[in-house]
């Protein structure tokens, strides 16, 4: 971890340390404090971690992705009512109660980006990376988002449209990949394998079946 | 707040650095910050405006030096002292003392899903129609208030095209002061490129905002 800014990693990672070990005390303080008081049931922290880390995750995404690929009413209901579409597999609530589906063309590319603090979709991509919380990311996909794609190894013609969607509302954005070519007659579970987390936010493409493990 | 916060287009910070195969935390104590954050947001003591308030509000100093789940932790810590649910006394002793105020309520371990899937709607009913409709130009004001707004500087001033009605949404600026929901229409507003960086930005460039009616006025 470093600071949101990321640092030069010298200065940082000597800084580190310290400050790291102070922060530390004082979260696990606070942890203290408030079960002490009764605010917090520590049962309920564990339910918490343990569904972020375990539970909820960027796979959901590509199976609505997956299932947006094979299915073409369920595509025009995502289109018309993502939440409810999304819903409908299972995947709802806390940072995502308003979910928008934007779809990549061979004319449009779709990026997402929350440049004043990092909303992110959590029920259909779990947490958001440190990258898409970090200062880079969020000062340059909305003034240089080629650049940003470039770091990414994503060079995309210069005819396609690149549109970026900062997400400074309740409005959670979902990116629709375009299917990978040679995926004929793929079942839901072998395409939503090719659906990568960047892909969704916008930062990669989906894998080739040639990729695919 | 013109606070350190908001990003977008600001320079000098360098590439971005993707992790491969990274983790959901990258230490025990983000899990736990991580997790009595939330877990204190349901206890309904602060809406989720005052909580992003609480991180963005503060020097650009202090808010460039800490890690994101570092801003989370001091602006819970002044979420907490501010409504006098931990004292400094007790930072300090690392225990509670003395009498504990009630709060309205505590998440429970058998209701965390369910709260977790019900999440918080922030759409409300609305008395008045949406003044913009898609295609429509508009200008985003030129504001600057001291308190917590979700209108990014990069857009102030410059004219877009409604693309969404979203429907009508709790309207942070409100929400953050505790001065009521306040709810207003919101619009997705696009914009050209070139509106937003000059002559010289990429030509096929468009960049979209989430906008509360208040921030716009027609062009």
């Amino acid at each position: 971890m470093s600071s949101i800014h990321k640092a030069e990693p010298h200065d940082h990672d000597h800084a580190h340390g310290s400050e790291l070990s102070e922060t530390e005390l004082r979260v696990r303080a606070l942890e203290t404090i408030l079960t002490e008081k009764g605010y917090v049931d520590p049962a309920a922290l564990d339910r918490l971690i343990e569904t972020y880390e375990t539970k909820v995750g960027p796979r959901n995404g590509a199976r609505v992705v997956a299932r947006a690929w094979s299915n073409p009413e369920y595509r025009e209901r995502l289109r018309k009512d993502a939440t409810g579409a999304i819903a409908s597999m299972g995947f709802a609530g806390r940072q995502s109660e308003h979910m928008i589906a934007v779809e990549n063309t061979p004319k449009i590319h779709n990026m997402v980006v929350c440049t004043l603090c990092s909303c992110y979709p959590w029920a259909v991509l779990g947490l958001p990376p440190v990258w898409y919380k970090s200062a880079p990311y969020r000062s340059r996909a909305v003034a240089d988002p080629r650049g940003v794609l470039r770091e990414f190894g994503l060079e995309l013609p210069d005819e396609t449209e690149i549109r970026v969607w900062d997400s400074t509302a309740e409005v959670r954005y979902l990116v629709v990949p375009m299917r990978p070519l040679g995926t004929e007659g793929f079942s839901e579970e072998r395409l939503a394998a090719l659906v990568t987390r960047d892909s969704m936010i916008g930062t990669g493409l989906p894998k080739s079946p040639a990729e695919a493990p | 707040m013109n606070g350190a916060h908001d990003m977008g287009g600001v320079h000098g910070f360098g590439p971005v650095e993707p992790e491969p195969n990274e983790p959901a935390f990258h230490a025990e104590w983000e899990r736990r910050a991580f997790a009595i954050t939330v877990a204190m947001g349901a206890t309904g003591e602060w809406n989720i405006d005052m909580s992003r308030f609480a991180r963005e509000n503060r020097s650009p100093a202090d808010y460039l030096a800490k890690s994101y789940y570092e801003l989370w932790f001091a602006g819970l810590e002044a979420l907490l002292a501010a409504r006098r649910l931990v004292s400094a006394e007790e930072l300090a002793a690392g225990h509670a003392r003395g009498n504990t105020r009630p709060v309205k309520r505590i998440l429970a371990a058998d209701e965390v899903d369910q709260v977790l899937s019900r999440g918080t709607v922030a759409v409300r009913e609305s008395a008045t129609r949406a003044r913009f409709k898609p295609g429509d130009r508009v200008r985003a004001r030129n504001l600057h208030p001291g308190g917590h707004t979700r209108l990014p500087r990069y857009v102030r001033g410059h004219l877009g095209t409604i693309e969404r009605v979203h429907g009508c949404h709790v309207f942070p600026d409100s929400n953050a002061a505790g001065a009521g929901e306040n709810p207003q229409w919101l619009y997705a507003v696009c914009f050209e490129g070139r509106e937003l960086w000059g002559a010289e930005s990429e030509p096929k460039l468009k960049v979209s905002v989430d906008a509360w009616e208040p921030y716009l006025e027609p062009a």
